[in-house]
């Protein structure tokens, strides 16, 4: 068993897989259905994955369904994204403690989690990728992002049923899993229920040598080909990036950013269900005593007022600014930044704003085609 | 003092995000709201050299930290030089802080002024209020050095007459032959006998060579377009132009997000930039 | 100084550059040396504004005097600006002090002079009121800068 090769596990012996990973000292997280949604959290096995369960999303929509199969991974995408756990929500930096007027401050010791990401969709993994040169990719490399992201083992699935307000294949990001997963399922349910198995490194080959398996044939092949072709046909939006960042750039003081301002709500949901967003601010919490503090990395957002606060006042306070800054950060200055765009093409943002603003819609009116709705 | 169990916790500064602790050994009260302090390393810290412009993140226990230019010498590093204005909570609780106290320090970050590529050239430094403390630095370097440069033009605006900083500093540049200082207040009090009006118009009079001249500025956003305005209205090319911006910032390496305009964070790709390159932002609102 | 050096000094300074020779001529018919010691007042605040001044060495403080507080400088004027501006417009009285702050060498304008060659050739005034307008602009805008009080406390 080597990178590259292709085997077929059966569904009922997804649960080993699982099993093996928990086994060598991984914490599995996985989607699981909770509160109305699928979310992620921490599995146990197989069945604690939303078995038969799919999702309805359109721009601030978002349900459940039953499948008429059951399905593993069913569903397109969880309103979590897996940098819950890599960059995760609060992250103590470090602690200090004073004496004698003097103070100490000692890195946070806690040996990092070892986690298996179960169920990473190829956009998710591309949004890893892109967040690894934010964090990995600077003259600073982050220790709690590296100690993470190291550990963790990714399983990935591809997309057989992609949602409504999904757009990887514009971003070139999906349905089919692209490099950086251990092992990468397509899930195969034509009268069988298979998981179709790629290999993508030594340790992902270590573990699925251990699982129940035979090679895939031509059969196989065709019928992971068939879910991928589907699923592209398949996307609920679309995104043209041709000469897009440039548009933005040219874009940059549009009075169409006052428009979306009177809708937007700044809530702050894009930034939070965003696999790609990153920006955090750093809190001090000191004891009532005043002898011991915690410097906490907490999720930031730019549409807070306080964001781009400098002594007498914000630089960014109108509504219609912030919503500039997010979308050209996203879809334009991200490039210059890191060298790749900051949208994988999940369509969370859309999905999971209180007023269904659409990103592709935005980018499309001031794109340089022609301004259309953002549905295909 | 727990010193030496200080020491032994303190490891590598490999973490960038973890300050390291610096001791006060001198505050210097400037003007009303702005004071000076001298920082040396203790338990185990290590002084930092830096380049003029850059910027460390200073760090008072159980506050919080803010970015602050670095103000002293760059060829004397082991004495750390930060002039800071009280403007927030952090920066307040700093004015309080006596000798002795200890400050944690991060950096040092950023890019600095190119006071290499100005040899040469006439360089003028313009700087508005509290802007003279990033330009103090490559100003000691360059006088350090002055033979490699041309005509050295030191231009300061200040709200009036007590809110100069360095004005000894600054009579002793200008009793310097090789320099020329001019210094203008927004508003006069009855004593001086200085000049009266805005800096953007000691640039019209200034005594370089527009030409070739380099231009440092330093100061409230606004002073620095006019600044640069009436730098390419004397001929001055946007390309000669440098100025240093200056945006929240939480990790001053990059990660946090919070520093952005238009496409550069300030803390890594600032906070000296060449004007000419961020000239087209520099003009729009709310970047 | 001989009608041809006051020829050439008003020629060569800025407010006066490009002024086409008739009128470059008419100016100079109305000019006079002048020096101010330091501390000596140029024109008083109410004073009658009768000239405008050249200046070509030497620094002016323009001045508010403020009961309880005393004289205010609200702007210094150095060689090669020009100092006053109300000869131009009714009443014709100077609105503020100004007072030379060291030895002041300018040329004295005759502005009651001059005011009744421009009422005569209105070409004239266009061009004194073209400059003068620019010098009040540029003061104007100034001020403005200085009140924003840009390195004040927000």
């Amino acid at each position: 068993m080597k990178p590259g090769d292709t085997l077929v596990v059966e569904a009922r012996d997804l649960d080993s897989l699982l099993a093996a990973l928990r086994q060598r000292g991984h914490t599995l997280i996985g989607p699981t259905r909770r509160d109305g949604a699928i979310v992620l959290g921490e599995i146990g096995g197989a069945s604690d994955l939303p078995v038969g369960w799919s999702d309805e999303q359109d721009g601030g929509r978002y349900r459940l369904r039953r499948r008429e199969d059951s399905a593993y991974f069913g569903y397109a995408a969880s309103p979590h994204a897996w940098k819950r756990y890599l960059h995760p929500p609060t992250v103590v930096r470090w602690r200090a403690h004073r004496d004698d007027g003097g103070f100490v401050a000692e890195p946070d010791t806690a040996p990092p989690p070892r986690y298996a990401f179960v169920g990473v969709r190829p956009c998710e993994l591309a949004a890893i990728l892109v967040q690894d040169r934010v964090f990995l990719g600077g003259p600073f490399v982050d220790p709690a992002y590296l100690s993470r992201r190291e550990s963790a083992f990714i399983l990935a699935v591809s997309c057989g049923s992609p949602g409504g307000t999904c757009f990887c294949t514009s971003m070139g990001t999906g349905p089919k899993a692209g490099p950086g997963f251990d092992l990468a399922l397509t899930e195969v349910i034509d009268g069988r229920h298979d998981l179709v198995v790629e290999v993508g490194t030594e340790r992902g080959a270590e573990v699925a040598a251990g699982v129940p398996h035979r090679p895939a044939e031509a059969a196989d092949f065709y019928a992971a080909r068939a879910v991928l072709a589907a699923a592209e046909g398949n996307m609920g939006r679309s995104l043209d990036t041709a000469g897009l960042k440039d548009a933005l750039y040219r874009h940059y003081e549009d009075p169409r950013w006052d428009e979306v301002a009177k809708r937007c709500l700044a809530c702050s949901n894009c930034t939070m269900v965003c696999p790609t967003c990153f920006c955090a601010t750093v809190e001090d919490e000191t004891d009532l005593v005043g002898r011991a503090t915690e410097r906490r990395r907490i999720w930031d957002s730019c549409f807070s007022q306080e964001f781009s606060y400098v002594h007498g006042g914000s630089v960014r306070t109108s509504g219609g600014a912030r919503y500039r800054q997010w979308i050209t950060h996203k879809l334009a200055t991200w490039h210059d930044q890191f060298g790749v765009s900051g949208c994988v093409g999940c369509g969370r943002c859309i999905t999971w704003c209180p007023v269904g603003i659409d990103i592709t819609a935005e980018a499309r009116a001031v794109g340089p085609g022609e301004a259309q709705g953002g549905r295909r | 003092m727990a010193a030496t169990d200080a020491a032994s916790a303190i490891v590598s500064a490999s973490d960038p995000m973890r300050p390291e602790p610096f001791e006060v050994r001198h505050v210097t009260r400037e003007t009303g709201d702005t004071f000076t302090l001298t920082l040396a390393p203790v338990a185990g810290a290590r002084f930092r050299p830096f380049a003029p412009g850059q910027f460390n993140m200073l760090y008072v226990f159980g506050v919080g930290e803010v970015p602050i230019s670095i103000s002293g010498d760059p060829a004397k590093p082991e004495i750390l030089v930060h002039t800071i204005r009280a403007v927030g909570a952090t920066t307040r609780a700093m004015q309080k802080l006596e000798k002795g106290d200890w400050v944690g320090v991060r950096g040092p970050f950023g890019t600095p002024w190119p006071v290499d590529q100005a040899h040469g050239h006439d360089v003028v430094f313009i700087a508005g209020g509290i802007g003279l403390a990033p330009i103090r630095p490559a100003l000691y370097h360059v006088l350090l050095h002055r033979a490699l440069y041309g005509r050295v033009v030191i231009l300061y605006g200040a709200r009036t007459p007590r809110d100069m900083l360095y004005p000894k500093e600054l009579r002793e540049w200008r009793s310097r032959f090789d320099v020329v200082v001019d210094v203008t207040v927004d508003r006069a009090t009855m004593e001086w006998q200085g000049s009266v009006g805005v800096v953007t118009k000691m640039v019209q009079r200034s005594p370089f060579d527009p030409q070739s001249a380099m231009a440092f500025i330093c100061g409230p956003e606004v002073m620095i377009r006019y600044a640069a305005q009436a730098l390419q209205q004397r001929g001055t090319t946007d390309s000669s132009i440098f100025v240093s911006m200056e945006r929240n910032m939480k990790c001053a390496v990059g990660v946090c997000g919070h520093c952005q305009f238009g496409p550069w964070f300030v803390c890594k790709d600032g906070p000296v930039f060449r004007y000419d390159r961020i000239q087209r932002f520099f003009g729009m609102r709310e970047v | 100084m001989t009608i041809h050096t006051f020829e050439k000094v008003l020629g060569e300074h800025p407010f006066f550059k490009d002024l086409p020779e008739p009128h470059l001529d008419t100016v100079v018919g109305c000019v006079a040396n002048v020096v101010f010691q330091p501390g000596e007042f140029i024109f008083r605040e109410g004073q009658a504004a009768d000239h405008f001044f050249v200046v070509r060495e030497g620094k002016v403080a323009v001045e508010v005097f403020v009961p309880n507080k005393g004289p205010v400088t609200i702007e210094t004027i150095e060689g090669g600006e020009v100092l006053g501006w109300s000869w131009l417009f009714s009443p014709y009285k100077a609105r503020f002090d100004a007072r030379a702050l060291n030895s002041v060498r300018a040329l004295s304008l005759d502005g009651a002079c001059l005011r009744t060659k421009c009422e005569k050739d209105p070409t004239l005034g266009y061009e004194l009121l073209k400059r003068f307008t620019e010098v009040v602009v540029s003061r104007l805008e100034a001020t403005r800068m200085q009140l924003l009080d840009l390195y004040g406390r927000d």
